[in-house]
Protein backbone atom coordinates (compact mmCIF):
# COMPACT_ATOMS: atom_id res chain seq x y z
CA UNK A 1 0.00 0.00 0.00
CA UNK A 2 1.17 3.52 -0.73
CA UNK A 3 1.45 6.20 1.95
CA UNK A 4 -1.70 7.78 0.52
CA UNK A 5 -3.59 4.52 0.90
CA UNK A 6 -2.40 4.17 4.49
CA UNK A 7 -3.41 7.74 5.29
CA UNK A 8 -6.76 7.32 3.55
CA UNK A 9 -7.45 4.23 5.67
CA UNK A 10 -6.54 6.13 8.83
CA UNK A 11 -8.68 9.13 7.81
CA UNK A 12 -11.68 6.88 7.16
CA UNK A 13 -11.31 4.99 10.42
CA UNK A 14 -10.64 8.06 12.54
CA UNK A 15 -13.61 9.88 11.01
CA UNK A 16 -15.80 6.87 11.74
CA UNK A 17 -14.68 6.98 15.39
CA UNK A 18 -16.06 10.53 15.49
CA UNK A 19 -19.30 9.44 13.89
CA UNK A 20 -18.52 11.11 10.56
CA UNK A 21 -19.40 8.95 7.57
CA UNK A 22 -17.01 9.78 4.76
CA UNK A 23 -18.14 9.43 1.16
CA UNK A 24 -15.12 7.71 -0.42
CA UNK A 25 -15.01 10.49 -3.00
CA UNK A 26 -14.19 12.99 -0.24
CA UNK A 27 -11.30 11.04 1.25
CA UNK A 28 -8.45 12.24 -1.01
CA UNK A 29 -9.41 15.87 -0.40
CA UNK A 30 -9.67 15.37 3.38
CA UNK A 31 -6.33 13.56 3.35
CA UNK A 32 -4.74 16.37 1.36
CA UNK A 33 -6.00 19.00 3.83
CA UNK A 34 -4.86 16.93 6.80
CA UNK A 35 -1.40 16.47 5.27
CA UNK A 36 -1.15 20.25 4.77
CA UNK A 37 -2.16 20.86 8.39
CA UNK A 38 0.42 18.37 9.65
CA UNK A 39 3.12 20.00 7.50
CA UNK A 40 2.19 23.39 8.95
CA UNK A 41 2.23 21.90 12.44
CA UNK A 42 5.78 20.77 11.77
CA UNK A 43 6.89 24.36 11.18
CA UNK A 44 5.38 25.31 14.53
CA UNK A 45 6.92 22.39 16.40
CA UNK A 46 10.36 23.26 15.01
CA UNK A 47 10.40 26.18 17.44
CA UNK A 48 10.41 24.74 20.98
CA UNK A 49 8.44 26.72 23.53
CA UNK A 50 9.49 27.42 27.10
CA UNK A 51 7.67 25.29 29.68
CA UNK A 52 6.17 28.49 31.08
CA UNK A 53 4.30 29.25 27.86
CA UNK A 54 0.66 29.17 28.99
CA UNK A 55 -2.02 28.38 26.42
CA UNK A 56 -3.65 31.58 25.21
CA UNK A 57 -7.25 30.93 26.36
CA UNK A 58 -7.85 32.00 29.93
CA UNK A 59 -10.93 30.89 31.85
CA UNK A 60 -12.15 33.01 34.74
CA UNK A 61 -14.58 31.41 37.15
CA UNK B 1 -22.32 60.41 -0.56
CA UNK B 2 -20.33 59.32 2.46
CA UNK B 3 -22.06 58.24 5.64
CA UNK B 4 -20.95 61.47 7.31
CA UNK B 5 -22.46 63.55 4.49
CA UNK B 6 -25.72 61.59 4.57
CA UNK B 7 -26.03 61.99 8.34
CA UNK B 8 -25.31 65.72 8.10
CA UNK B 9 -27.93 66.17 5.39
CA UNK B 10 -30.56 64.24 7.35
CA UNK B 11 -29.80 66.19 10.52
CA UNK B 12 -30.04 69.50 8.65
CA UNK B 13 -33.27 68.50 6.90
CA UNK B 14 -31.81 68.65 3.39
CA UNK B 15 -33.16 65.16 2.84
CA UNK B 16 -35.12 62.70 4.97
CA UNK B 17 -33.92 59.35 6.20
CA UNK B 18 -36.82 57.80 4.29
CA UNK B 19 -35.63 59.33 1.00
CA UNK B 20 -32.11 58.03 1.61
CA UNK B 21 -33.51 54.63 2.54
CA UNK B 22 -35.73 54.33 -0.55
CA UNK B 23 -32.71 55.01 -2.76
CA UNK B 24 -30.64 52.42 -0.88
CA UNK B 25 -33.41 49.81 -1.14
CA UNK B 26 -33.61 50.41 -4.88
CA UNK B 27 -29.86 49.94 -5.25
CA UNK B 28 -29.90 46.79 -3.11
CA UNK B 29 -32.79 45.28 -5.07
CA UNK B 30 -30.96 45.97 -8.36
CA UNK B 31 -27.67 44.68 -6.89
CA UNK B 32 -25.42 43.72 -9.83
CA UNK B 33 -22.71 42.23 -7.58
CA UNK B 34 -24.63 39.41 -5.89
CA UNK B 35 -23.79 41.16 -2.65
CA UNK B 36 -27.22 41.04 -0.99
CA UNK B 37 -28.89 37.80 0.09
CA UNK B 38 -31.78 39.56 1.87
CA UNK B 39 -33.20 43.07 1.46
CA UNK B 40 -35.11 44.07 4.59
CA UNK B 41 -37.14 46.80 2.91
CA UNK B 42 -40.11 46.94 5.28
CA UNK B 43 -38.06 47.25 8.46
CA UNK B 44 -35.74 49.73 6.75
CA UNK B 45 -38.66 52.02 5.90
CA UNK B 46 -39.99 51.68 9.43
CA UNK B 47 -36.59 52.51 10.94
CA UNK B 48 -36.16 55.46 8.56
CA UNK B 49 -39.52 56.91 9.57
CA UNK B 50 -38.52 56.52 13.22
CA UNK B 51 -35.26 58.38 12.58
CA UNK B 52 -37.12 61.17 10.80
CA UNK B 53 -39.41 61.49 13.81
CA UNK B 54 -36.57 61.79 16.32
CA UNK B 55 -35.73 65.19 17.77
CA UNK B 56 -32.07 64.16 18.17
CA UNK B 57 -31.12 62.13 15.16
CA UNK B 58 -27.70 60.67 16.03
CA UNK B 59 -24.29 60.58 14.37
CA UNK B 60 -25.40 58.07 11.72
CA UNK B 61 -28.84 59.56 11.05
CA UNK B 62 -30.37 57.89 8.02
CA UNK B 63 -27.14 56.12 7.00
CA UNK B 64 -27.93 52.87 5.16
CA UNK B 65 -25.89 49.83 6.19
CA UNK B 66 -25.93 46.09 5.63
CA UNK B 67 -24.43 43.12 7.44
CA UNK B 68 -22.74 39.85 6.54
CA UNK B 69 -25.44 37.22 6.86
CA UNK B 70 -23.90 35.67 9.96
CA UNK B 71 -25.34 38.57 11.99
CA UNK B 72 -28.71 37.87 13.60
CA UNK B 73 -31.41 39.91 11.87
CA UNK B 74 -34.74 39.59 13.65
CA UNK B 75 -37.13 37.45 11.65
CA UNK B 76 -34.53 35.80 9.41
CA UNK B 77 -32.66 32.53 9.95
CA UNK B 78 -28.98 33.36 10.41
CA UNK B 79 -27.65 31.47 7.43
CA UNK B 80 -23.91 32.22 7.76
CA UNK B 81 -23.47 31.46 4.08
CA UNK B 82 -24.80 27.93 4.43
CA UNK B 83 -27.93 26.07 3.33
CA UNK B 84 -27.92 24.01 6.51
CA UNK B 85 -28.62 27.04 8.72
CA UNK B 86 -31.63 28.06 6.65
CA UNK B 87 -33.62 25.46 8.52
CA UNK B 88 -32.89 27.23 11.81
CA UNK B 89 -35.71 29.23 13.37
CA UNK B 90 -35.71 32.93 12.54
CA UNK B 91 -33.60 35.08 14.86
CA UNK B 92 -35.68 36.49 17.68
CA UNK B 93 -33.65 39.68 17.89
CA UNK B 94 -30.93 41.70 16.17
CA UNK B 95 -27.23 41.33 16.90
CA UNK B 96 -26.09 44.00 19.40
CA UNK B 97 -23.89 45.70 16.78
CA UNK B 98 -26.97 46.20 14.57
CA UNK B 99 -28.84 47.58 17.57
CA UNK B 100 -26.00 49.98 18.35
CA UNK B 101 -25.77 51.28 14.77
CA UNK B 102 -29.54 51.75 14.66
CA UNK B 103 -29.43 53.55 18.02
CA UNK B 104 -27.05 55.99 16.32
CA UNK B 105 -29.62 56.52 13.57
CA UNK B 106 -28.39 54.08 10.90
CA UNK B 107 -30.87 52.04 8.83
CA UNK B 108 -30.36 48.34 8.12
CA UNK B 109 -30.97 47.52 4.46
CA UNK B 110 -30.29 43.76 4.56
CA UNK B 111 -28.01 40.74 4.83
CA UNK B 112 -24.95 40.14 2.67
CA UNK B 113 -23.40 37.20 0.86
CA UNK B 114 -20.41 35.42 2.42
CA UNK B 115 -18.26 32.33 2.14
CA UNK B 116 -19.89 29.36 3.85
CA UNK B 117 -19.50 29.49 7.63
CA UNK B 118 -16.78 32.16 7.09
CA UNK B 119 -14.15 29.52 6.23
CA UNK B 120 -13.10 31.35 3.09
CA UNK B 121 -10.89 34.06 1.60
CA UNK B 122 -12.46 34.20 -1.90
CA UNK B 123 -16.02 35.53 -1.57
CA UNK B 124 -17.28 32.54 -3.51
CA UNK B 125 -20.32 30.64 -2.27
CA UNK B 126 -21.45 27.36 -3.77
CA UNK B 127 -25.06 27.93 -2.67
CA UNK B 128 -25.64 31.62 -3.36
CA UNK B 129 -23.05 32.23 -6.06
CA UNK B 130 -19.91 34.34 -5.82
CA UNK B 131 -20.10 37.96 -4.77
CA UNK B 132 -18.63 39.98 -7.65
CA UNK B 133 -15.92 42.60 -7.52
CA UNK B 134 -17.44 45.95 -8.57
CA UNK B 135 -14.19 46.90 -10.31
CA UNK B 136 -14.29 43.79 -12.51
CA UNK B 137 -17.26 41.44 -12.06
CA UNK B 138 -15.20 38.53 -13.38
CA UNK B 139 -12.95 38.82 -10.34
CA UNK B 140 -13.25 37.81 -6.71
CA UNK B 141 -14.27 40.18 -3.95
CA UNK B 142 -12.16 38.27 -1.48
CA UNK B 143 -13.83 36.77 1.56
CA UNK B 144 -15.28 35.62 3.57
CA UNK B 145 -17.06 39.00 3.95
CA UNK B 146 -17.38 39.17 0.15
CA UNK B 147 -20.84 40.70 0.00
CA UNK B 148 -19.75 43.36 2.50
CA UNK B 149 -16.80 44.30 0.28
CA UNK B 150 -18.93 44.38 -2.87
CA UNK B 151 -21.80 46.33 -1.30
CA UNK B 152 -19.53 49.12 -0.09
CA UNK B 153 -17.15 49.21 -3.08
CA UNK B 154 -20.12 49.17 -5.46
CA UNK B 155 -21.80 52.08 -3.70
CA UNK B 156 -24.87 50.11 -2.62
CA UNK B 157 -24.39 51.19 1.02
CA UNK B 158 -21.74 53.42 2.60
CA UNK B 159 -21.17 51.10 5.57
CA UNK B 160 -21.22 47.31 5.93
CA UNK B 161 -20.29 44.97 8.75
CA UNK B 162 -18.24 41.82 8.42
CA UNK B 163 -16.32 39.34 10.48
CA UNK B 164 -12.59 38.64 10.46
CA UNK B 165 -11.20 35.41 11.92
CA UNK B 166 -8.04 35.22 9.84
CA UNK B 167 -8.47 38.11 7.42
CA UNK B 168 -12.09 38.10 6.28
CA UNK B 169 -12.46 41.89 6.58
CA UNK B 170 -8.97 42.84 5.43
CA UNK B 171 -8.83 40.55 2.38
CA UNK B 172 -12.06 41.80 0.77
CA UNK B 173 -11.20 45.39 1.73
CA UNK B 174 -7.93 44.92 -0.18
CA UNK B 175 -9.43 43.25 -3.24
CA UNK B 176 -12.39 45.65 -3.42
CA UNK B 177 -10.37 48.84 -2.81
CA UNK B 178 -12.09 50.12 0.33
CA UNK B 179 -11.27 50.71 4.00
CA UNK B 180 -11.83 47.98 6.57
CA UNK B 181 -11.26 47.88 10.32
CA UNK B 182 -10.48 44.74 12.26
CA UNK B 183 -10.47 46.00 15.84
CA UNK B 184 -8.53 44.53 18.76
CA UNK B 185 -9.70 41.05 19.75
CA UNK B 186 -12.36 41.62 22.39
CA UNK B 187 -13.17 45.22 21.44
CA UNK B 188 -16.55 44.73 19.73
CA UNK B 189 -19.17 42.32 21.01
CA UNK B 190 -19.75 39.25 18.89
CA UNK B 191 -23.03 38.38 20.58
CA UNK B 192 -25.85 37.61 18.18
CA UNK B 193 -23.59 36.43 15.38
CA UNK B 194 -22.96 32.92 14.15
CA UNK B 195 -19.44 31.98 15.32
CA UNK B 196 -16.60 30.29 13.49
CA UNK B 197 -13.49 30.14 15.72
CA UNK B 198 -14.15 31.58 19.17
CA UNK B 199 -10.41 32.06 19.82
CA UNK B 200 -10.00 34.26 16.76
CA UNK B 201 -13.35 35.77 15.73
CA UNK B 202 -13.60 39.57 15.38
CA UNK B 203 -16.29 41.84 13.92
CA UNK B 204 -15.78 45.19 12.24
CA UNK B 205 -16.89 47.75 9.65
CA UNK B 206 -16.12 48.52 5.98
CA UNK B 207 -16.43 52.01 4.49
CA UNK B 208 -15.21 54.19 1.62
CA UNK B 209 -13.66 56.81 3.92
CA UNK B 210 -11.75 56.73 7.18
CA UNK B 211 -14.21 59.13 8.81
CA UNK B 212 -17.08 56.76 8.02
CA UNK B 213 -15.11 53.80 9.32
CA UNK B 214 -14.46 55.64 12.59
CA UNK B 215 -18.09 56.80 12.88
CA UNK B 216 -19.35 53.23 12.61
CA UNK B 217 -16.64 51.91 14.94
CA UNK B 218 -17.40 54.47 17.64
CA UNK B 219 -21.12 53.70 17.51
CA UNK B 220 -20.46 50.00 18.11
CA UNK B 221 -18.01 50.14 21.04
CA UNK B 222 -18.81 49.21 24.60
CA UNK B 223 -18.91 46.20 26.89
CA UNK B 224 -21.39 43.37 26.52
CA UNK B 225 -21.58 40.53 29.05
CA UNK B 226 -23.30 38.41 26.40
CA UNK B 227 -19.90 37.92 24.72
CA UNK B 228 -17.41 36.46 27.23
CA UNK B 229 -14.51 37.74 25.12
CA UNK B 230 -15.78 41.33 24.89
CA UNK B 231 -13.61 43.52 27.12
CA UNK B 232 -15.40 45.48 29.86
CA UNK B 233 -13.58 48.70 29.00
CA UNK B 234 -15.63 51.81 28.27
CA UNK B 235 -15.84 53.13 24.70
CA UNK B 236 -12.73 54.97 23.51
CA UNK B 237 -14.04 57.11 20.64
CA UNK B 238 -11.73 57.53 17.66
CA UNK B 239 -13.61 60.27 15.80
CA UNK B 240 -12.65 63.20 18.07
CA UNK B 241 -8.91 62.64 17.54
CA UNK B 242 -9.02 61.58 13.91
CA UNK B 243 -7.36 64.77 12.65
CA UNK B 244 -5.08 65.34 15.62
CA UNK B 245 -1.97 64.38 13.64
CA UNK B 246 0.69 61.77 14.11
CA UNK B 247 3.12 63.75 16.33
CA UNK B 248 5.92 61.36 17.33
CA UNK B 249 4.24 58.25 15.96
CA UNK B 250 6.93 55.68 15.12
CA UNK B 251 6.04 53.87 11.92
CA UNK B 252 7.92 50.96 10.39
CA UNK B 253 7.59 48.54 7.50
CA UNK B 254 7.15 44.87 8.41
CA UNK B 255 10.02 43.08 6.72
CA UNK B 256 11.01 39.45 6.39
CA UNK B 257 7.94 37.19 6.12
CA UNK B 258 5.78 40.07 4.87
CA UNK B 259 8.03 40.70 1.88
CA UNK B 260 8.26 37.06 0.77
CA UNK B 261 5.37 35.99 -1.36
CA UNK B 262 4.11 39.52 -1.90
CA UNK B 263 3.80 40.57 -5.53
CA UNK B 264 5.23 43.78 -6.94
CA UNK B 265 1.92 45.62 -6.59
CA UNK B 266 1.61 44.66 -2.93
CA UNK B 267 5.17 45.75 -2.15
CA UNK B 268 4.76 48.98 -4.11
CA UNK B 269 1.59 49.79 -2.17
CA UNK B 270 3.42 49.38 1.14
CA UNK B 271 6.30 51.50 -0.17
CA UNK B 272 3.88 54.26 -1.23
CA UNK B 273 2.30 54.37 2.21
CA UNK B 274 5.69 54.34 3.92
CA UNK B 275 6.93 57.20 1.73
CA UNK B 276 3.81 59.28 2.42
CA UNK B 277 4.33 58.78 6.14
CA UNK B 278 8.09 59.32 6.05
CA UNK B 279 8.67 55.82 7.39
CA UNK B 280 12.01 54.28 6.50
CA UNK B 281 12.55 51.84 9.34
CA UNK B 282 12.10 48.13 8.70
CA UNK B 283 11.43 45.63 11.48
CA UNK B 284 11.27 41.89 11.30
CA UNK B 285 8.96 39.91 13.55
CA UNK B 286 10.12 36.49 14.73
CA UNK B 287 8.41 33.24 13.73
CA UNK B 288 5.61 34.71 11.63
CA UNK B 289 5.32 31.59 9.47
CA UNK B 290 4.84 29.29 12.45
CA UNK B 291 2.33 31.80 13.84
CA UNK B 292 0.29 31.53 10.67
CA UNK B 293 0.54 27.74 10.95
CA UNK B 294 -0.73 27.84 14.52
CA UNK B 295 -3.68 30.05 13.49
CA UNK B 296 -4.43 27.58 10.70
CA UNK B 297 -4.55 24.66 13.15
CA UNK B 298 -6.68 26.44 15.74
CA UNK B 299 -9.07 27.49 12.98
CA UNK B 300 -9.46 23.99 11.57
CA UNK B 301 -9.86 22.36 14.96
CA UNK B 302 -12.18 24.86 16.64
CA UNK B 303 -14.20 25.16 13.44
CA UNK B 304 -14.54 21.38 13.33
CA UNK B 305 -15.65 21.27 16.97
CA UNK B 306 -18.30 23.91 16.28
CA UNK B 307 -19.64 21.96 13.31
CA UNK B 308 -19.08 18.40 14.55
CA UNK B 309 -22.74 17.54 14.86
CA UNK B 310 -23.46 18.90 11.39
CA UNK B 311 -20.47 16.97 10.00
CA UNK B 312 -21.87 13.80 11.58
CA UNK B 313 -25.39 14.21 10.28
CA UNK B 314 -25.48 16.66 7.35
CA UNK B 315 -21.99 16.52 5.80
CA UNK B 316 -23.26 16.29 2.23
CA UNK B 317 -25.02 19.65 2.58
CA UNK B 318 -21.79 21.61 3.17
CA UNK B 319 -19.77 23.36 0.49
CA UNK B 320 -17.25 20.58 -0.27
CA UNK B 321 -14.30 22.95 0.09
CA UNK B 322 -15.43 23.86 3.59
CA UNK B 323 -16.52 20.37 4.61
CA UNK B 324 -13.28 18.63 3.70
CA UNK B 325 -11.15 21.12 5.66
CA UNK B 326 -13.45 20.85 8.67
CA UNK B 327 -13.30 17.06 8.62
CA UNK B 328 -9.50 17.25 8.41
CA UNK B 329 -9.60 19.66 11.34
CA UNK B 330 -11.68 17.19 13.33
CA UNK B 331 -8.93 14.62 12.90
CA UNK B 332 -6.07 16.83 14.11
CA UNK B 333 -4.35 15.49 17.23
CA UNK B 334 -5.37 17.53 20.27
CA UNK B 335 -1.76 18.02 21.30
CA UNK B 336 -1.08 20.08 18.17
CA UNK B 337 -3.97 22.42 18.90
CA UNK B 338 -2.89 22.85 22.51
CA UNK B 339 0.62 23.58 21.28
CA UNK B 340 -0.80 26.16 18.87
CA UNK B 341 -2.55 27.92 21.77
CA UNK B 342 0.69 27.93 23.75
CA UNK B 343 2.48 29.27 20.67
CA UNK B 344 -0.09 32.04 20.44
CA UNK B 345 0.77 33.45 23.84
CA UNK B 346 4.51 33.12 23.18
CA UNK B 347 4.21 34.85 19.78
CA UNK B 348 2.18 37.69 21.27
CA UNK B 349 4.94 38.36 23.80
CA UNK B 350 7.59 38.34 21.06
CA UNK B 351 5.65 40.76 18.87
CA UNK B 352 4.85 43.15 21.71
CA UNK B 353 8.54 43.21 22.63
CA UNK B 354 9.41 44.20 19.07
CA UNK B 355 6.61 46.76 19.02
CA UNK B 356 8.01 48.43 22.15
CA UNK B 357 10.01 50.59 19.74
CA UNK B 358 7.34 50.95 17.05
CA UNK B 359 3.78 52.30 17.18
CA UNK B 360 2.57 51.29 13.73
CA UNK B 361 3.58 48.52 11.35
CA UNK B 362 2.82 48.58 7.63
CA UNK B 363 2.36 45.28 5.79
CA UNK B 364 0.60 44.06 2.67
CA UNK B 365 -3.02 43.02 3.16
CA UNK B 366 -2.96 40.49 0.33
CA UNK B 367 -0.14 39.10 -1.82
CA UNK B 368 -1.91 40.20 -5.01
CA UNK B 369 -4.99 41.97 -6.33
CA UNK B 370 -8.23 40.10 -7.05
CA UNK B 371 -7.90 36.71 -8.78
CA UNK B 372 -10.54 35.61 -11.26
CA UNK B 373 -13.69 33.99 -9.86
CA UNK B 374 -13.20 30.24 -10.07
CA UNK B 375 -9.41 30.47 -10.02
CA UNK B 376 -8.15 27.86 -7.57
CA UNK B 377 -4.36 28.17 -7.81
CA UNK B 378 -1.94 31.09 -7.91
CA UNK B 379 1.81 31.68 -7.70
CA UNK B 380 3.34 33.65 -4.87
CA UNK B 381 5.98 36.12 -5.99
CA UNK B 382 9.41 36.48 -4.45
CA UNK B 383 9.86 32.85 -3.44
CA UNK B 384 12.95 30.99 -4.68
CA UNK B 385 11.02 28.45 -6.74
CA UNK B 386 7.50 29.65 -7.58
CA UNK B 387 5.02 26.80 -7.29
CA UNK B 388 1.26 27.04 -7.61
CA UNK B 389 -0.48 27.35 -4.24
CA UNK B 390 -4.21 27.31 -3.46
CA UNK B 391 -5.86 30.73 -3.77
CA UNK B 392 -8.35 29.97 -0.99
CA UNK B 393 -5.73 29.52 1.73
CA UNK B 394 -3.04 31.89 0.52
CA UNK B 395 -4.95 35.15 0.05
CA UNK B 396 -4.70 35.44 3.84
CA UNK B 397 -1.03 34.74 4.41
CA UNK B 398 -0.35 38.32 5.55
CA UNK B 399 -3.52 38.85 7.59
CA UNK B 400 -3.62 35.53 9.46
CA UNK B 401 -0.53 36.06 11.69
CA UNK B 402 -1.82 39.49 12.83
CA UNK B 403 -5.35 38.49 13.84
CA UNK B 404 -3.76 35.47 15.53
CA UNK B 405 -2.67 37.82 18.32
CA UNK B 406 -5.61 40.18 18.04
CA UNK B 407 -3.83 43.39 17.00
CA UNK B 408 -6.06 46.13 15.55
CA UNK B 409 -5.63 46.79 11.83
CA UNK B 410 -7.03 49.28 9.34
CA UNK B 411 -6.81 47.99 5.77
CA UNK B 412 -6.32 50.98 3.46
CA UNK B 413 -6.88 50.88 -0.32
CA UNK B 414 -4.04 52.03 -2.55
CA UNK B 415 -4.53 53.33 -6.08
CA UNK B 416 -2.05 51.54 -8.30
CA UNK B 417 -2.70 49.30 -11.26
CA UNK B 418 -5.87 48.08 -12.91
CA UNK B 419 -7.25 46.57 -9.71
CA UNK B 420 -6.92 47.81 -6.14
CA UNK B 421 -4.81 46.37 -3.36
CA UNK B 422 -4.68 47.09 0.35
CA UNK B 423 -2.08 47.79 3.01
CA UNK B 424 -2.46 46.80 6.65
CA UNK B 425 -1.91 49.60 9.17
CA UNK B 426 -1.24 47.59 12.33
CA UNK B 427 -1.27 49.09 15.83
CA UNK B 428 -0.73 48.01 19.42
CA UNK B 429 -3.66 46.35 21.19
CA UNK B 430 -6.48 48.83 21.92
CA UNK B 431 -4.94 51.54 19.69
CA UNK B 432 -7.48 51.49 16.90
CA UNK B 433 -7.50 55.28 17.26
CA UNK B 434 -3.87 55.49 16.16
CA UNK B 435 -4.33 53.09 13.23
CA UNK B 436 -7.31 55.20 12.11
CA UNK B 437 -5.28 58.42 12.42
CA UNK B 438 -2.53 56.95 10.24
CA UNK B 439 -5.14 55.78 7.73
CA UNK B 440 -6.61 59.28 7.78
CA UNK B 441 -3.21 60.78 7.02
CA UNK B 442 -2.78 58.37 4.11
CA UNK B 443 -6.23 59.36 2.85
CA UNK B 444 -5.39 63.07 3.13
CA UNK B 445 -2.16 62.62 1.18
CA UNK B 446 -4.09 60.87 -1.57
CA UNK B 447 -2.13 57.62 -1.30
CA UNK B 448 -5.10 55.80 0.17
CA UNK B 449 -8.44 56.26 -1.54
CA UNK B 450 -11.39 54.08 -2.38
CA UNK B 451 -10.86 52.58 -5.79
CA UNK B 452 -13.20 54.16 -8.35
Amino acid sequence: MTDAHVTDKWVTEAAAQLGITLDPAWTPSVRSHLELMLRLAGTMLDRPLPDEAEPAPVFRA
Amino acid sequence: MTAAEIAASVRSGTQTALEVTEAAIARAEADPYNAFTDVTAARARSQARAVDARAVKGPLAGVPFAVKNLFDIQGLPTRAGSTINRTRPPATGDAPLIQRLEAAGAVLIGGLNMGEYAYDFTGENVHDGASRNPHDPARMTGGSSGGSGAAVAGGLVPIALGSDTNGSIRVPASLCGIFGLKPTYGRLTRAGTFPFVASLDHLGPFARSVADLALAYDAMQGPDPADPVCDPRAPEPAVPGLDSGLHDCRIAIAGGYFEHGAGDQALAAVASCAAALGATRRVELLAVGPARAAAYLITASEGAALHLDRLRHRAAEFDPAVRDRLIAGALLPGVLVQQAQRFRRWFRAQVLETLAEVDILLAPATPCSAPLIGQTMMELAGVPVPVPVPVRANLGIFTQPISFIGLPVVAVPVRDGAMPIGVQVIAHPWREDLALRVARRLEQTGVAAPFA
